[in-house]
């Protein structure tokens, strides 16, 4: 421990992670709402995830066992670099299983296995205003959030199915929350939109360069925006995971080699592993019989 | 007998105030009525200030003093105090008028021209339609035309659709302008037998008519304007 | 003809510093009546328009509109989700800048339903069917619908923007110089159609402008102003054709004639 002498515990101070955590309590009072906080600095570029860092940082305590996905890989540069960062910060324990992990910080993903009562699932968001893109003032998208004047956002999904037939939103799709605030899930895919209906854990969203944090209390309402005659719908899969041959999870391609060969297999590696050390087998696993050629 | 239109001590005149606010005095003194069923013509040379007298009764001109009574909806009104909605009121269920010159409203077929006061009296467009191409044959104007827009028409080919515009109602109190203007003699005798017809009917008639045969045949009596002429010409 | 006002202002002025906007405007509009606010630049008719559409809150005086339930509401004292529903509702404002009333970059398509999602409409179908049919009443052909309203002509935005705010059934329209900027020939084929809508709808409507045809063709009233105050009012035809004001003789006298 002697060594953590030059950092306070999580990195942040006390008086910083007290803020963060008043900005916390006030997003879970307030299901969807964007809270203001004064993000700081952090020893990483804005986009690296500095928003779910501090959210992190302010609720971990040496118990904590902390696991990190990007894009639900646990091995990918982001998610390597903030479990080291905490690690060396907080000295936490750190985990790859989803089940063990009681808070889990991801960018774009939330895991395939059901998370329980007591877990906390960081998320990493760029542009927390859902509004954004269809109106460009904050004063004005405020207004809207005040007043819950929320019909641009069907402008967005209409258009959607002017060009293109169907609702082409697949990530990032706005969700409304208990019935009240219109939410951006951060740019998850909107396969994961479901899991955050009446999930057991909490949800907490941070944004570091935009200074928002929100929040779903657990068994929260969340709900995606559709029209009655183009309800929501998740992407589907013709194929399972080529590696653990699992069925109902959301696939990444992986291309194989310069002549077009690709495979689909879980974008969540550990619930692929585990699959796997489970005797689970898709057509291009390595060990079992059937692998072949 | 009833009489619609009672015109009592009108007096009319124009300040110039691009002209160092001279006066022009127009007609003063003006007083006269009409009773239901009767056609009135007012006689006098041009500008003796029969268009002007009209067109205080239509509430297109101000009044400078006097009073113009009509009946509207159950009590007398003065026109010349009427405010502007009470007048709206009065020229869509009182008083008509028939004027000289159509202003033409683009993109609008004859027909629907005609058509227009009944339906903004609330009858249903296509009853109105009927009735306006009922009228439009009467004055001979050739079917072809109905669903054009008016602006390219010929002076009398446009002065038989405002004719038709300005019969096609029930006003019981109908003004007009020369309507006969520049008709041929088939249709000012169709003319002439519509303003019997509206006296029959119990219409009041108020008209300025130049052609003296019509004049003739429609008029029960002549009002001469000169005898409410202000002398002086221009008072300062 | 309902016998009670729609709008009833009492008074209202506007001043800018020492500067008067407005003063002391007082009038009642009633359901189906159009009038026109004439009067040359800085005459303080588009200040007046601003107080009357709660886009600008005036000095001293009170508007009071009916709302649909029938009662009268002070427009300042209503709440600000009142008065944004009452405005994507029950009014229409026509800018004379299509680009400030429109949003450019959404199809013509979701310009004209974005009302109707506002106000809860969630059926797709239903949605571009309305949206098709007012693309129709507002002569675009409907596959324009799916276009940006940026490729679209001045003459075609204007007409889209009027779409836009016709869609909901407002009982009141506000238009601000809704020809300015147009060819003459596409001038007079949007006031054609914005006389024929006004009065197939029945809409109260309280238009600026500086151009006495645009006042005649579609007003029933008038209004003159000079230097923030009213100079003269009455029916449209009587004030063109015997103006009783200097102001207004010199305004009148100065149309050019064709």
């Amino acid at each position: 421990m002697t060594e953590l002498a030059t950092y306070n515990f999580a990195y942040l101070d006390e008086q910083t992670k007290r803020m963060i955590r008043r900005a916390i309590l006030k997003a879970i009072a307030i299901p969807g709402y964007q809270v203001p906080f004064a993000s700081r600095e952090m020893p990483m570029p804005y986009g690296w995830g500095t928003g779910g860092v501090q959210v992190t940082a302010a609720v971990i305590g040496p118990d904590d066992r902390l696991k990190v996905i990007d894009q639900g890989a646990d091995d990918t540069t982001n998610a390597v670099s903030i479990r080291a960062f905490f690690q060396k910060t907080a000295n936490v324990r750190v985990t790859t299983s989803t089940t063990e992990a009681t808070i889990i910080q991801t960018r774009h993903r939330i895991p395939e296995t059901p998370l329980t009562a007591g877990q906390i699932l960081v998320y990493q968001v760029p542009i927390p205003e859902p509004l954004r893109f269809l109106e460009p003032r904050e004063t004005e998208t405020r207004k809207m959030h005040a007043l819950e004047e929320y019909g641009l956002m069907h402008v967005k999904l209409y258009e959607d199915i002017a060009r293109h037939g169907h609702i082409a939103t697949t990530y990032a799709y706005p969700v409304k929350v208990e019935g009240r605030y219109v939410m951006d899930p951060s740019p998850t895919p909107k396969f994961d939109n479901p899991k955050m209906h009446r999930s057991p854990a909490l949800q907490l969203f941070g944004a570091g360069r935009e200074k928002r944090i929100y929040a779903v209390p657990p068994y929260t309402e969340v709900v995606s925006l559709d029209f009655e005659d183009h309800p929501f719908e998740i992407q589907s899969f013709s194929e399972p995971c080529a590696l653990c041959g699992a069925r109902g999870t959301y696939l990444d391609e992986v291309i194989l080699d310069d002549k077009g060969g690709s495979m689909f297999v879980c974008s969540d590696t550990d619930f692929c592993e585990d699959r796997q050390a489970h005797g689970h087998c898709g057509h291009l696993s390595a060990n079992p019989a059937e692998a072949a050629e | 007998m009833p009489t619609p239109l009672v015109v009592s001590d009108v007096a009319k005149s124009f300040t110039m105030h691009l002209r160092d606010g001279i006066r022009l005095p127009v007609v003063t003194n003006v007083s006269f009525s009409i009773k239901a069923g009767e056609c009135a013509v007012l006689g006098g040379p041009s500008g003796a200030g029969k268009s002007s007298i009209l067109k205080m009764i239509y509430g297109n001109y101000a009044v400078d003093q006097g009073q113009i009574i009509v009946p509207y909806r159950d009590r007398l009104v003065d026109i010349a105090s009427a405010d502007p909605r009470t007048m709206l009121g009065i020229r869509r269920e009182m008083v008509g008028y028939v004027s000289q010159f159509l202003r033409t409203v683009p993109r609008v077929s004859a027909l629907d021209v005609v058509a227009e006061p009944l339906v903004a009296r609330g009858v249903k467009r296509g009853e109105a339609r009927e009735k306006a191409a009922v009228l439009l044959s009467g004055l001979n104007l050739p079917e072809r035309l109905w669903a054009l827009p008016p602006a390219t028409f010929s002076g009398g080919e446009q002065q038989r659709v405002n004719i038709a515009r300005g019969f096609i109602t029930d006003h019981p109190v109908l003004l007009l302008d020369e309507p006969t203007a520049s008709l041929d003699a088939r249709n000012r005798s169709v003319v002439v037998s519509m303003i019997e017809a509206k006296k029959a009917a119990g219409v009041a008639m108020l008209g300025i008519f130049h052609d003296e045969d019509v004049r003739e045949a429609v008029a029960d009596r002549i009002i001469d304007v000169t005898a409410f002429s202000t002398a002086g010409g221009v008072a300062a | 003809m309902s016998d009670t006002p729609l709008l009833k202002v009492n008074a209202v002025s506007k001043f800018y510093g020492s500067r008067i906007g407005c003063q002391n405007v007082s009038f009642e509009l009633w359901p189906g009546e159009v009038l026109a606010i004439v009067g040359e630049s800085g005459s303080g008719k588009t200040t007046l328009l601003n107080c009357l559409a709660t886009r600008l809150a005036p000095s001293a005086g009170s508007v009071e509109y009916r709302m649909r339930e029938g009662q009268f509401r002070d427009l300042y004292r209503l709440s600000e989700a009142e008065r944004r529903l009452l405005m994507r509702t029950d009014w229409g404002f026509v800018h004379q800048n299509p680009a400030d009333g429109l949003r450019m970059t959404v199809s013509a398509g979701a310009n004209v339903g974005e009302r109707l999602m506002a106000v809860g409409d969630r059926h797709y179908g239903r949605i571009r069917s309305t949206a098709t049919d007012w693309l129709g009443r507002v002569e675009i052909a409907a596959d324009r619908i799916d276009d940006e309203p940026r490729a679209f002509s001045g003459g075609m935005r204007q007409r889209l923007q009027i779409a836009r705010n016709l869609v909901t059934n407002p009982r009141l329209i506000f238009m601000d110089e809704p020809t300015g900027g147009l060819d003459v020939s596409v001038q007079a084929r949007l006031l054609d159609l914005l006389r024929g809508l006004v009065s197939d709808l029945g809409l109260a409507a309280i238009v600026v402008t500086h151009d006495l045809a645009v006042a005649r063709l579609l007003s029933h009233r008038m209004m003159v102003m000079k230097d923030g105050h009213i100079v003269e009012t009455g029916l449209t035809d009587r004030v063109l054709d015997d103006p009783q004001a200097p102001y207004t003789q010199l305004l009148v006298s100065s149309i050019l004639q064709v």
